[in-house]
């Protein structure tokens, strides 16, 4: 059973005495089929300016209208976090930038849909949600003639509204995260949830989940310390390598006597660093007020309680019933593997098929990277295998050699192709006696292992299954191995 | 409620409209705007603290539409409008000094 | 200017189309009586002969307006029925979006736009087979009560042309007012229909917040705009009303019913009706206007109605709490004219400049002023002193109003506190204009419909408008008393 603890991982790096602060501010575009206030489409990679209309551009006199698909999603997202989901409203948050074609964005301020919510992490740790709330997309600006395709020395931009009013979801995680690795841990894990529920597709390549994340460092005994704001964070790799940056240069700055400036960074995956984008003082005054052109938003309970028996089984869930099922940790490597492939379905199969959980996982882990959800191996036939390893009538080696045949095949009888292929079990005798003559062969390896170095089993195991053509088991001779020796 | 507004808070806003003012124009501004809240200060003798803020005339909630695509804009007709155009994007000078 | 096309002359003729009601004018071209490129011509005559004087469109649409009637005249033809206002020509504020036609604001910001679309009541005019004569002069953005401030002149009032015809739908009211047009549409945000229709002696009606759509009114402040009809008759009025109102999807803000009826029940009259007077106005008016009001209470009175007094003290603080939350409002409206996908764009070095200069040059100063105060009362620090505060100003006015209505049916009162002033007369101080609007602003701030209904005329021999104001939803009791009022006009 694993502990759930608030915040601090069960690795909690503590710097030279400092205590690493992070929040994430993740913002996931819905999977809707048009965008938020208007019927254009929601896609990517069309032509620019073809997905338009007078509310993404925002001409005058265009009104906005609420797409009731995306309120769905949204409610999904939120209960999928454990959020309350609430009566809202919108606001306008009024700034101007050239890809805001109403020089406002339409959002949620200080009452969003989804509130105070956790999301519970492989490690048993507990993220706490502080919101997650809709908002429009901007569209996109591409800059020509600078370097890099930066602002900075760019001749001009060119705008394309087509992204301008996708639905967006804004997740807002309490600063409850400790250090880098759970930082990653929970953008893989919300993403495997996003993906789970249907709402988004959330590729951070593709810019359909953006990452935010908000460091700071402090003394554990001390206030919180000032906090940064990172941008620019394209892969989880990105999120995980600049908050350990970041970190370093607070803690450095710090150590060297100097305050921590509250300020926007802007990550830069090419010389590895965080550079100053804006101070707080260059900050706009957003003057937030109520959207005139919309209605509030109150979920009727019924409309909250059939989303919310409609969600799928998360993925921690899914851990939870594999890693009981199996018998392997919950927070392993193979189960981790299997549920974000969505094959624990198929593992479960197996076992109800009669087959061995146990190998069937590893099975399904080590043979079916490429397989997706839906294996073209009958779980009946990958049971039958199972079984015969299990009855020790197949060698764990023999067992991926017929795995990778049934799966070549599209399926097939376990014992025909074992059959086929010449494989028995070897009997102890015939065994020993290969273990005897590998001995007599290696007796400087032979010498080295009496002695008691283990390591020195690898050649005379590896003589075995050469002169066995590969049937012999290799567990079975390093026991052999180890009784002779004594 | 200040009474006064300073040519600060006007040139201040100004940034935040996006309007760029001749020096003549903040002094006017500032004048004018004073003269008028010190008008609307009329509204500081009510008694506003149980008052709840009304922003919408008539009492809708719930206004939604169907996740259904409808025809927009003809791209080359929005572009023919487009101060300055290329490649089917909006073409502005470079984005220096703003929030984005 | 082509003579008429040929037709010979029909009953009907010798009036003018120009003096005749829409309602009138409507029916005889559907039932083929009247040709509507005739009723047409009469008008765009009028136009030819006083429009160089008046100013009151940016933009006259004759030719689209031809096109427009020969098809309704086809259609009667062909024994289809082309709607309730089949061939009537109608001026459009230039502040409502119409296809491929340019919508200016009456601003150098949009000067010569084209939207690429109609407004939704521009598509219920056309399918009510109305015929677009042109698009009206108003004061730059809807903020204004003289259409002086519009970026292309001022428009003239048809009754003495040496003083304003109000605003901000100025152009729309003279239209009405000179026979350019049997009906006009404007907008009304704190009193832009109803201050110049009174000032030109036509009719002008605020519905109910939310009854007609504002998609494609390029929005001023969105919680107080609403778009109504000039007309020369309250029965006009009403019909318009029933075309243009009505649920529209793509305003989330309009409300989920039918257009009301009104016309049916036009003339059911006063008797037992309960008519509210204000005890409270703040004082001011001219005494024509006073005393037009006195003779509307008199007419009401011998009708069979009910005068009682009431107080509603939304009159006194209306006005602050409208030019806190209108141009907060319309500060954020105007942001997105910042010359990158469409209108005026002047070039500069990084986008920052061209927006600050484009602006500067686009907006002229009353907009630019209004665009500052509503900046400031939402910025930081100021937020609750001034738009949170008008905010719940504004829940005591609704308040005030819901209070009367418990006593009263309607209310009536001046509209306008002057008749039609000189040109410059209230120009020197910007709060002197904003005082036009006293007796309408409160209206718009609590949602509740009003109209106004000419009656009488003052010494100068100036229009006096009486305004009739209805409980939400209150058309129809709205309508009734303003025939009365029309039945009994001096």
């Amino acid at each position: 059973m694993t502990t759930m603890q608030t915040g601090a991982s069960e690795a909690s790096p503590q710097r030279d005495g400092y205590e690493l602060v992070v929040g994430l501010e993740v913002h996931v575009e819905l999977a809707t089929a048009t965008k938020l206030f208007s019927p254009s489409p929601n896609r990517f990679g069309d032509e620019p300016n073809t997905n338009i209309d007078p509310v993404t551009l925002g001409l005058p006199g265009a009104l906005p209208v609420l797409n009731r698909r995306a309120v769905e999603l949204a409610m999904r997202i939120g209960l999928a976090l454990n959020c309350t989901v609430q009566a809202c409203a919108f606001h306008r948050k009024n700034y101007f930038y050239p890809d805001m074609p109403k020089a406002y964005q339409i959002s949620q301020y200080d009452v969003a849909l989804n509130v105070d919510g956790h999301l519970d992490l492989p490690d048993g740790s507990r993220v706490g949600i502080e919101r997650a709330h809709l908002e429009e997309d901007t569209g996109k600006s591409t800059h020509m003639g600078g370097a890099g395709g930066r602002i900075h020395g760019s001749e001009s931009s060119l705008i394309d509204f087509n992204r301008a009013g996708v639905p967006l979801v804004e997740i807002v995680s309490r600063p409850d995260l400790r250090s880098s690795e759970q930082a990653r841990a929970y953008v893989n894990e919300l993403r495997a949830i996003l993906t789970a529920i249907g709402a988004s597709d959330a590729k951070m390549e593709e810019g359909s989940m953006r990452v935010d994340a908000n460091v700071s460092v402090h003394r554990p005994d001390e206030p919180l310390g000032t906090r940064c704001e990172i941008k620019n964070l394209n892969s989880v790799r990105s999120v995980g390598r600049a908050i350990d940056y970041e970190a370093q240069r607070q803690i450095a700055m710090l150590e060297a006597g100097d305050e921590v400036r509250q300020e926007t960074r802007h990550w830069d995956e090419g010389d590895g660093r965080t550079h100053t984008l804006r101070t707080k003082e260059d900050a706009d005054d957003y003057r937030y007020f109520l959207e005139p052109d919309l209605v509030p938003l109150e979920p009727e309970a019924e409309w909250i309680a059939q989303v919310r028996a409609a969600l799928p089984m998360l993925p921690a869930a899914r851990r939870a019933r594999l890693a009981e099922a199996t018998g392997a940790p919950v927070g392993g490597e193979a189960v981790g593997v299997v549920v974000e492939r969505g094959q624990d379905d198929y593992v479960l199969a197996v076992g109800a098929a009669g087959g061995d959980l146990a190998r069937a996982l590893v099975h399904v882990k080590e043979g079916y990277a490429e397989q997706g959800t839906a294996p073209v191996v009958p779980a009946a036939d990958l049971a039958a295998l199972t079984t015969m390893e299990t009855g020790r009538t197949l060698t764990a080696t023999q067992a991926k050699q017929v795995l990778a045949e049934l799966v070549a095949g599209g399926g097939g009888d376990p014992g025909a192709i074992a059959a086929a292929k010449g494989f028995e079990a070897m009997d102890a005798g015939a065994l020993e006696t290969l273990v005897d003559d590998a001995i007599a062969a290696n007796a400087s390896a032979w010498a080295k292992y009496e002695a008691g170095e283990d390591k020195a089993a690898g050649a005379l195991v590896g003589a075995v299954m050469k002169a066995s053509r590969g049937q012999a088991d290799g567990a079975a001779v390093t026991a052999l191995l180890r009784t002779k020796r004594t | 409620m200040s009474d006064r507004i300073s040519t600060e808070d006007v040139v201040h806003v100004a940034k935040l409209a996006r309007l760029a003012l001749s020096d003549e124009e903040i002094d006017r501004t500032t004048a004018q705007l004073a003269d008028m809240l010190e008008h609307f200060a009329d509204i500081d003798e009510l008694a506003l603290d149980d008052v709840v803020p009304m922003t919408q005339p008539f009492p809708l909630v719930n206004v939604l539409r169907d996740d259904d695509v409808q025809p927009g804009l003809v791209r080359d007709e929005v572009m023919a409008a487009a101060p300055d155009a290329v490649d089917g994007r909006f073409r502005v000078p470079p984005i220096i000094g703003l929030e984005g | 200017m082509a003579a008429r096309n040929g037709d010979d002359p029909v009953p009907g003729d010798e009036v003018l189309a120009n003096d005749r009601s829409a309602i009138e004018l409507a029916a005889d071209v559907r039932a083929g009586r009247l040709s509507a490129l005739t009723v047409l011509e009469q008008h765009l005559a009028a136009i030819e002969m006083r429009e160089p004087e008046i100013h009151a469109f940016n933009t006259v649409l004759a030719d689209e307006a031809r096109e427009a009637a020969m098809a309704v005249d086809a259609a009667v033809a062909a024994g289809r029925d082309p709607g309730p206002l089949a061939g009537v020509p109608v001026a459009l504020k230039d502040n409502l979006c119409t296809r491929g036609i340019p919508t200016t604001c009456s601003s150098k910001i949009l000067d010569g736009w084209k939207p690429p679309y109609d407004a939704t009541v521009v598509e219920r005019l056309h399918a009510a087979g109305a015929v677009v004569v042109g698009k009206t002069n108003l004061d730059e953005f809807a903020m204004g009560s003289s259409t002086e401030n519009s970026a292309f002149g001022p428009t003239r009032n048809p009754l003495d042309t040496s003083r304003v015809p109000g605003g901000s739908s100025g152009g729309s009211a003279a239209a009405v007012a000179a026979g350019f047009a049997a009906v006009g549409l404007g907008s009304d945000t704190g009193g832009s229909i109803r201050q110049p229709a009174a000032l030109c002696g036509v009719v002008g009606v605020k519905p109910t917040y939310g009854r007609v759509s504002r998609y494609g009114l390029v929005a001023f402040a969105s919680s107080l705009d609403q778009i109504g009809p000039f007309t020369r008759t309250v029965a006009d009025a009403a019909l318009v009303t029933e075309v243009i109102a009505g649920h529209d999807p793509a305003d989330s803000t309009s409300i989920p019913q039918p257009a009301p009826e009104l016309s049916g029940t036009l003339d059911d009259g006063v008797d037992g009706l309960r008519v509210g007077r204000i005890t409270d106005l703040p004082t001011g008016a001219d005494p024509d206007v006073l005393a037009g009001v006195d003779a509307a209470f008199d007419a009401l009175a011998a009708a069979g109605a009910e005068v009682v007094d009431v107080e509603v003290p939304a009159f006194t603080y209306g006005l602050t709490a409208y030019y806190l939350i209108a141009p907060a409002e319309a500060s954020s409206n105007l942001a997105r004219y910042d010359g990158v996908r469409y209108g005026l764009r002047v070039p500069a070095a990084d986008t920052n400049t061209m927006y600050m200069q484009t602006r500067a040059a686009g907006f002229g100063a009353e907009v630019k002023r209004r665009i500052m105060l509503g900046t400031y009362a939402l910025s930081a620090g100021y937020y609750d002193a001034y738009y949170g505060k008008a905010l719940k100003v504004r829940r005591l006015i609704a308040a005030d109003f819901a209070r009367a209505y418990e006593r009263v049916d309607v209310l009536v009162s001046p509209t306008s506190p002057t008749v039609a002033f000189p040109f410059g007369a209230k120009t020197e101080n910007p709060l002197a204009m904003y005082l036009c609007d006293t007796y309408t602003i409160p209206s718009n701030l609590s949602g509740d419909p009003a109209m106004t209904v000419p009656f009488g005329t003052g010494t100068d021999g100036l229009p006096v408008g009486v305004q009739v104001l209805a409980p939400m939803l209150g058309e129809a009791v709205m309508f009734r008393v303003a025939k009365a009022l029309e039945d009994r006009a001096p």
